[in-house]
């Protein structure tokens, strides 16, 4: 199962970590997290993906639920630090061509 | 090898050969060039059927006979999905109890594109789900069956999903016999049979399909290219996201290339209608081109499509701001035509990578004021940008390519390497049209979206798919051609008979040495392949709804090259006890009959006066009777009442 961190930097931006595997069981909720979060105000936000062990392509879907949210509301979304075995998903389903893991939270929003 | 395989092998290569040893002759040897204008079109429609025929005999190479499924693993989850749009609420009632009751764990949802309360109020009242769109779709286009699907998709969790009509009663055991086969982690889909219960056994309307749901389906399947046909599927939930999210990924590639493609000839064009002494607006439209060049390099580079977007939509949102001040007299007429950019997204009938190059050509000549130029470039990357606004959902996982989602899914899950199983047992109980009317908008619809797909993803040059895999898929879209052979085979006889024109050079002994056994082994492939199931009624309709395939063949292309809607014809939803026969609905086979009876009459006369040859008339005529039998079939259904079964069935209603 997996559990979500949620955050907001000084600089505004919402921070949220999800937790161990990311899966069509959470893939829901993860997303109402996100909409959750821009609903609020906070329009620009990275998914840190540090602590998740696995993610499936309903969790993708989610993702892009999110992105489309903050863009609608004129902020954006970022994922941040995926693990290897995250990032194989991303290529299978060509969605490293929609979104560049950045290397760290803080200098997600730097560009 | 089965020795029933071995069989239908040894027939399926004598039937090649016999037939393009005839085909081969009657091009090079036989055609009576002379008379070019109906032995060409004959020719033509023999070499289609042949085709057809080779189709055919490739699809039963590989039969698969799959027999009893591995048995079911526990703990898997499970949804049962019921789209219904206006379908009675009893009957989606009654294949939702049904639905409730499959033994394997699962939860039971009924997806109401409808959003009836009524309904809603008799699901709950009995713990089953209910699910319509979600507010996202508000003002968005629908995409019918397929988008009811993809939004339940995101609203439920299971792993595995049962489709089913809302007409489709499952039995219990259904999941039981069908998840075992998922234990193979790249098995996609699961597809069983429709089977219809309110059919007699002369199946008047041609509803069963037992040719399809049967050795085609199997054969299909031996290629790893089993279809999904809408209802009765069991289908991996991982599989149809990940289909999903690349979709997403490859039309926002497209899309957002085609932007910037248009987003520089507008640029261009505006500043070509500038004032050269407009020095602030040229500099700004000039800083706009040089974004579009950079964006352009930024996805040569592979830069990550959000990013591009991202920083070229702050950049001209900021030198938009700077211009406003500069230019705002001839704005106004521009605002109509930026107008339309919204619009094209909302299209139903097309995907985001569709959009219309024409109207984007139209878009880039048009003589732009400045601002109107900006705007319209700021338009641009908003319809196409990869939050896809112009859609309910970014994600859309079912094709809404089509009016059949099914094929073009299943032909998209094929492409991504997943496998699919086709399990000949009836799994669930259907109910069919009972009426003409009904039944020909049915197939109507069915060839539209096949024909749909063949024009918009055309299997053929699917190059992630293997080469069978692409004839499967070509394979039945070539059956839905066959409207156009049977003008020429009904024409044939008729010119000969009225006119004594022989559109082959000779009625010739060679003629028969090679045609005959051609026929004769071709009859008998279908009689091995079909092992007892009857194929005569499929035969007839293949040929006698020929009006219906050539008005699919014609309006899907006008769809999908002229933007014309697909015209569905509107049929009453309930069956028409107290009218007459809808003869009206069938009137092009009537008159093909007359002509075909009036040609015998004037065959008779032509020969009694010494103006025909006794075996032509003969071989003509015999011709002529087939034909007749074939056509029969449509006086039958046109003058069917609907099933009167046993008992009472609780069916006053239909629906497509």
């Amino acid at each position: 199962m997996s559990e979500f961190d949620v955050r907001t930097t000084d600089d505004g931006v919402g921070v949220v970590t999800p937790r161990g595997r990311l899966t069509m069981v959470t893939a829901r909720r993860f997303r109402e997290v996100i909409t959750e979060l821009v609903a609020a105000g906070t329009t620009r936000v990275v998914v840190d993906l540090a602590e998740t062990t696995f993610l499936d392509s309903s969790a993708l879907g989610a993702l892009v639920g999110g992105l489309k949210a903050a863009r609608l509301a004129g902020g954006d979304l970022r994922i941040a630090r995926p693990t290897p075995a995250v990032l194989s998903v991303f290529e299978l389903t060509n969605m490293d061509r929609v979104l560049r893991p950045r290397d760290s939270v803080e200098g997600a929003f730097d560009v | 090898m089965s020795r029933r395989l071995l069989l239908i092998r040894g027939i399926v290569l004598v039937t090649a050969i016999l037939g393009i040893n005839y085909v081969v002759w009657r091009w090079l040897f036989s055609v009576h060039w002379g008379a070019w204008w109906i032995a060409v079109p004959l020719v033509v429609a023999e070499t289609y059927s042949l085709i057809d025929s080779l189709l055919f005999g490739m699809t039963v190479w590989r039969l698969k006979e799959r027999g009893d499924p591995p048995p079911a693993p526990p703990d898997l989850t499970v949804d049962v999905l019921i789209a219904t749009y206006n379908e009675p609420i009893e009957l989606v009632m009654a294949t939702a109890r049904a639905a409730r009751e499959i033994r394997y764990p699962h939860e039971t949802w009924i997806l109401d594109d409808g959003d009836r309360a009524e309904l809603r109020a008799a699901a709950e009242a009995e713990g089953i789900g209910w699910i319509t769109r979600s507010a996202d779709w508000s003002g968005m286009p629908r995409h019918a069956k397929a988008g009811n699907l993809n939004n339940a998709l995101l609203q439920t969790e299971g792993e595995f999903l049962l489709i089913l009509d809302a007409d489709q009663v499952p039995l219990p055991e259904i999941l039981d016999r069908t998840l075992g086969y998922f234990t193979d982690e790249r098995m996609a889909l699961v597809q069983t049979p429709q089977w219809f219960v309110n059919v007699p056994a002369s199946d008047p309307l041609g509803s069963q399909a037992p040719l399809f749901y049967g050795p085609i389906q199997q054969g299909k399947d031996g290629w790893n290219a089993a279809f999904f046909c809408g209802s009765n599927a069991v289908i991996r939930r991982d599989a149809l996201m990940q289909l999903g999210v690349s979709r997403y990924a490859h039309e926002i590639e497209v899309a957002v290339h085609r932007a910037l493609r248009t987003a520089r000839s507008v640029i261009r064009e505006a500043l070509k209608n500038t004032d050269p002494d407009q020095h602030e607006v040229r500099q700004a439209l000039g800083e706009i081109q040089y974004d579009i060049d950079r964006a352009g390099r930024e996805l040569a580079r592979d830069v990550a499509l959000s990013d591009v977007t991202f920083r070229f939509q702050q950049r001209v949102s900021s030198i938009r701001r700077r211009m406003v001040a500069a230019d705002l007299r001839t704005l106004h007429e521009d605002l109509a035509v930026i107008a339309t950019l919204d619009r094209l997204a909302d299209d139903p009938d097309t995907t985001l990578a569709d959009v219309d190059e024409s109207v984007l050509a139209q878009m880039a000549h048009r003589d732009w004021s400045p601002l109107g130029a900006v705007e319209t470039v700021e338009a641009l990357v908003r319809a196409v940008d990869i939050d896809r606004a112009g859609e309910a959902q970014p994600i859309m996982p079912l094709a809404t390519i089509s009016v059949t989602e099914d094929m073009a899914t299943c032909m998209r899950l094929h492409g991504m390497g997943w496998r699919t199983a086709y399990h000949d047992e009836v799994l669930a109980h259907g109910l069919a049209p009972e009426d003409l009317p009904t039944m020909l908008t049915q197939r109507l619809r069915w060839a539209q979206g096949t024909v749909q797909v063949m024009f918009r993803e055309n299997p053929l040059v699917q190059r992630r798919l293997s080469w069978p895999q692409r004839l499967m898929y070509f394979a039945t879209m070539w059956s839905y051609l066959s409207g156009f052979a049977a003008l020429v085979y009904i024409g044939a006889p008729v010119v000969y008979l009225t006119l004594g024109v022989l559109p082959v050079q000779a009625l010739s002994t060679d003629f028969f040495l090679r045609l005959v056994p051609f026929l004769v082994v071709n009859q008998l492939l279908f009689f091995v392949v079909a092992n007892g199931r009857p194929t005569w009624r499929g035969q007839q309709y293949s040929l006698a709804l020929f009006p219906v395939w050539i008005k699919a063949f014609t309006s899907a292309f006008g769809n999908v090259y002229r933007g014309r809607t697909l015209d569905f014809a509107v049929t009453k939803k309930t069956r028409t006890e107290h009218e007459g026969p809808r003869w009206d609905l069938v009137r092009p086979q009537l008159i093909a009959m007359g002509l075909l009876a009036l040609a015998v009459v004037i065959g008779g006369v032509r020969l009694a006066v010494g103006q025909a040859t006794p075996f032509g008339t003969a071989f003509n005529i015999v011709w002529v009777l087939f034909d007749l039998l074939i056509f029969s079939i449509i006086i039958r259904a046109a003058r069917y009442r609907g099933y009167e079964p046993a008992t009472p069935h609780a069916t006053e209603e239909r629906h497509e």
